[in-house]
């Protein structure tokens, strides 16, 4: 019995990390149907910020997680302009292979700047473990899955109940009426990649503290899962991608603590699979009738 | 049928004419061993993409997992040239490798195919990581491991045959009743069913011929390089080969030819650049798209008729 | 219809006839064998994992590779026959592809006309470089290719051109599972590979041969995993006594920390994958206790042996930082080729290869090195344990 409550909390703070990156991917995508791969690296690019500051200029947690906001928030409007703002109305398999080259170039460009090697991530906060009737938690799993509720939450009421949120559901909607209508698309539009990526950037600082290890290549194999995650959920739906990345991370962990752990990637794809031949647009997606 | 006969010779020229000056040039020493090598890689990327842009291209269905398919191939060949280490050995693997591919695709195709976009994208990107998975985890397979010493019975003159030929087969399926349905497909679906035309069949058709050339790809690359690991068939090759699709241009087989080559030619000169190679790359490639969306040659073809026809009015304007 | 299908047969009738011609006569071969090196320096190739996914090793391994090239050209160069020749390095990425590493190899045996070659990291990639410099004839030794097999043909005879530096997978699991039986007292034992390469489920096989114990559970991770809590959870609730994790110090440094979180506190044992200081750090010092690791470069060793002092010395002084595993092999294999350079007094490349076949009693930084007939080398293996991220004893196993 301890030993499936402990799973639980594992496969929720695994979850919670996979739903956490999985925001970023359905922001975007629900603006602008594009994948946006480098996403995962702008979570690396958050990290390595953090490994700077706390080293470098000694910041606390709450400073550092910020400043790796903001910093995610910059790079992700930087993307935005140079590499997918030209694509807009080209092709979106064009706009899918850019995203590709500017992941591979954030991945390549770190490596070479500051080697690929692994790197320890300042525990600027320390770990307790609790224990509660033979169930461990540690104070960072409950600090992300916290972090990850609380910013799922915000998403929604800044999506629902804001002018800007209005903007961005009337331009995931139609650009041109949403222009004809006095929305700035490329400000909206902006705006979307500054919140998604800046979820990045304190996911990479919160994820960075809880597993200790950093690379330039840390966002390749989570970045793959959470948009599996954000698909599963139906991409464009932030409680969708909450949903899909809970729903990964507690798979992952059951498949794992049942002895499968070999196959754990391929459970999770053949769910995927089956999940969207029997509802097509995910769990929570819209299922946009085509009109004739 | 005999005007189109006339430019299926010149083809047929072309392609003979091009084995015997690769061979003129290997045996004056031009083309050294390096070359030789750059060269075959190219030509089984040819293969890929070419199977990979009728996917894409003409049926208009994104799918992200060829490089499973490939994996297929490149499998029953390395399993059966163990024991069978003669030419008939290694063509009765390719057959092997393109039934057991076929069959995977139809079972892969008949529930994803519904899938629209995106989704089918990542639905077969699932399939094809679930196919390296479990060939990760089968002994017959080598593990995580992979196969090595498989005898070499693919040189450059197989596998120079096999571009010809797969490329035939596609290129004239694309040009048959069959190609032209597949197009439709792409065009606009409802349009497509409203004609009569069985959108779902044209759309599996398509998908497995392009799983079946993908299979002779890994066939090929298992024989040639002699050695093979799961590790080659992530998801990374699977975007190596949507990217030479997409550099090429969508919709064009010259384009793809002309992609292979130059990624081919840069990935060789770009080793000595070490750690920098991938950075140049990655540039390279995003400054491409910016510049030209729709890949290097968009959808033009490369077509001798044309050609011709060009050729035919300009003696006629100067007469 | 028929006439599309009439174009289709004739044109595949013409490519199949085509094809049949082509199979018929003979079609030209490229050929070279051996490169003589005739200028005043000796090339020697480095094929190696700059970039992708083992990346990290490859470049530890360069680094390595050039402090030796540095030393050596320091002193002069290597001896020729009394002539002193300079080394000059070509160093080339294969981004962790076994394509990749073919045509690399392609290119620095035929374009660059090496004597030898240094690398791959990889056995993967290894293994496909073999074709190439067989047809050329030269040699190759590979830092950390472990795949028993690597150095053999299919018909178990030696691959003539292939060596390699590190041990092989059979002698280090083997070698884990004495120790764990005669010095650990293990008898129940849990058993959590890397199997996203040869390496971890390599030594896993090894290991489970060898053992004597019970193997209460089997599970395994791929490199890039981060979080492991299932599969410790499920090992917790086993009465294990020890686990082996065969991989490298990226993940077995979060294996370590995240079974110590959970309250694991059984001795973990591994391989030299994961002897490199960063294990400690990734772990945490204060859960970097209990910790056995199979080595070539112990600090026992490396107390009695000159060469490996001087080794850890020069790479600090160059690179800030305490030498790993990875680049101490790569130093090794730079000096074992010198040493059958200078041995068989040339810089042939087939001469070479018969000096790297004959070495005997080499005084290197990973011990004492003679090449079998197998062409792996025999060399001492000690076990490391760490206690506080720090090494606190050596064992010598026999």
């Amino acid at each position: 019995m301890q030993t499936i409550f402990q799973q639980i909390i594992n496969g929720l703070s695994l979850g919670s990390i996979y739903a956490l990156l999985a925001l970023g991917y359905t922001m975007v995508y629900g603006i602008i149907k594009l994948i946006n791969f480098a996403h995962g690296d702008i979570y690396m690019l958050g990290a390595f910020w953090g490994y700077y500051v706390i080293n470098v200029w000694h910041f606390n947690f709450i400073s550092a997680l910020l400043s790796a906001m903001v910093v995610g928030a910059v790079s992700g409007v930087i993307i935005e302009y140079f590499a997918y703002r030209p694509l807009r109305h080209s092709p979106r398999i064009a706009a899918l292979i850019t995203a590709i080259g500017v992941s591979f170039l954030l991945e390549n460009g770190m490596s070479y700047l500051f080697s690929s090697n692994t790197r320890d991530f300042p525990q600027i906060i320390k770990q307790v473990n609790y224990n509660i009737g033979g169930v461990l938690i540690s104070n960072i799993q409950v600090l992300i899955l916290v972090t990850a509720c609380i910013l799922m939450i915000l998403l929604q009421v800044i999506i629902k109940k804001t002018k800007m949120g209005r903007a961005m559901r009337a331009v995931s909607v139609d650009p041109d009426a949403a222009e004809l209508v006095g929305i700035n698309i490329n400000w909206t539009i902006s705006f979307t990649f500054a919140l998604g990526s800046a979820l990045a950037g304190a996911a990479g600082v919160l994820i960075g503290l809880y597993y200790n290890s950093i690379d330039p290549l840390m966002g390749m194999t989570p970045g793959i899962k959470a948009f599996v995650a954000a698909v599963l959920g139906g991409i464009g739906s932030v409680p969708g991608a909450s949903v899909g990345g809970f729903l990964i991370g507690i798979l992952e962990t059951f498949f794992q603590s049942i002895g499968l752990s070999a196959y754990k990637d391929a459970v999770v794809y053949f769910v995927l699979i089956v999940i969207l031949l029997i509802m097509p647009a995910g769990i929570f997606g819209k299922n946009a009738k085509e009109k004739v | 049928m005999k005007a189109n006969f006339k430019y299926n010779i010149i083809w047929l020229i072309i392609m003979i004419s091009g084995f015997y000056l690769m061979n003129t040039l290997i045996l004056i020493g031009v083309i050294n061993a390096f070359i030789e090598n750059m060269l075959v890689t190219i030509g089984i990327n040819i293969i890929l993409a070419t199977g990979l842009n009728l996917i894409i291209g003409f049926a208009g269905q994104f799918s992200l997992g060829h490089a499973g398919f490939m994996a297929i191939g490149a499998y029953a060949t390395a399993i059966i040239t163990q024991t069978a280490t003669t030419p008939a050995g290694f063509y009765l693997s390719i057959v092997i490798g393109i039934v057991v591919s076929i069959l995977v695709a139809l079972i892969v195709g008949i529930p994803t195919l519904r899938l629209r976009g995106d989704y089918l994208a990542i639905a077969t990107m699932g399939a094809a990581e679930i196919i390296r998975i479990i060939i990760n985890n089968m002994k017959i397979t080598g593990g995580a491991a992979g196969i090595f010493n498989i005898p070499q019975l693919a040189s450059w003159p197989t596998v120079y045959t096999m571009v010809c030929v797969t490329t035939i087969i596609i290129v004239n399926f694309i040009h048959s009743r069959g190609g032209r349905a597949v197009t439709s497909v792409r065009e606009d679906e409802i349009a497509a069913e409203a004609m009569g035309i069985n959108v779902f069949k044209w759309k599996l058709a398509a998908f497995t011929l392009g799983a079946a050339t993908a299979a002779v790809a890994g066939s090929l690359h298992a024989s040639f390089l002699q050695t093979i690991s799961p590790n080659d068939f992530g998801i990374m090759e699977s975007i190596s080969i949507l990217i030479i699709v997409v550099l090429g241009g969508v919709g064009s087989i010259t384009g793809t030819f002309v992609a292979a080559a130059v990624l081919g030619v840069l990935d060789t000169v770009l080793q000595d650049f070490g750690a920098l190679r991938m950075v140049i790359y990655a540039a390279a490639l995003i400054l491409i798209m910016i510049f030209k969306p729709s890949g290097l040659l968009g959808t033009w073809e490369l077509s001798i008729k044309r050609c011709f026809k060009r050729f035919g009015r300009k003696e006629r304007v100067k007469q | 219809m028929k006439k599309s299908n009439m174009k289709k047969i004739v044109s595949f009738a013409a490519v199949v006839m085509t094809a049949g011609i082509f199979a018929g006569c003979s079609t030209a071969k490229t050929q070279t064998a051996g490169n003589n090196q005739t200028g005043n320096t000796i090339k020697i190739g480095v094929n190696m994992e700059l970039s992708g996914a083992a990346a990290g090793y490859g470049n530890s391994q360069k680094q390595g590779i050039q402090l030796a090239a540095q030393e050596i050209n320091k002193d002069g160069g290597i001896n020729v026959n009394g002539k002193k020749k300079k080394i000059k390095l070509i160093i080339k990425d294969n981004k962790t592809s076994t394509t990749t590493s073919a045509s690399v190899a392609a290119q620095l045996v035929n374009n660059d006309k090496v004597a030898a070659i240094v690398g791959p990291a990889t056995t993967n990639a290894g293994t496909a470089e073999i074709p190439n410099i067989t047809k050329a004839a030269v040699p190759s030794v590979s830092p950390s290719a472990t795949d028993p097999n690597y150095t053999k043909q299919k018909n178990g005879k030696v691959q003539p051109y292939v060596f390699r530096a590190c041990y092989q997978n059979n002698f280090q699991g083997g070698t884990a599972a004495k120790f764990m039986t005669n010095t650990l007292k293990a008898k129940r034992v849990a058993v959590f590979a890397d199997n996203s390469s040869d390496y971890g489920t390599g030594l896993a096989k090894a290991f489970k041969k060898s053992f004597k114990g019970t193997i209460v559970d089997s599970q395994s991770f791929s490199e890039g995993d981060k979080d492991f809590n299932a599969v410790l959870t499920s090992f917790k609730s086993k009465k294990i006594d020890a686990i082996y994790v065969p991989g490298y110090y990226t993940e077995v440094g979060l294996i370590i920390k995240q079974a110590r979180q959970n309250g694991i506190n059984v001795p973990i044992v591994g391989s030299d994958g994961m002897a490199d200081p960063k294990l400690a750090q990734i772990a945490g010092n204060k859960n970097a206790s209990k910790i056995y690791y199979t080595t070539p470069f112990s600090d026992d060793v490396a107390k009695s042996n000159p060469t490996a002092v001087k080794f850890m010395n020069a790479y600090k002084a160059k690179y800030h930082a305490d030498a790993p595993t990875f680049s101490a092999l790569a130093y090794d294999s730079v000096y074992m080729i010198k040493s059958a350079i200078e041995s068989e007094k040339s810089a042939d490349s087939i001469k070479i290869t018969k000096g790297l076949s004959k070495i005997k009693n080499f005084d290197g930084v990973t011990g004492t090195i003679t090449i079998n007939k197998n062409h792996d080398p025999e060399k001492p293996i000690a076990i490391e344990q760490l206690t506080n991220g720090k090494v606190s004893n050596s064992f010598n196993i026999k």
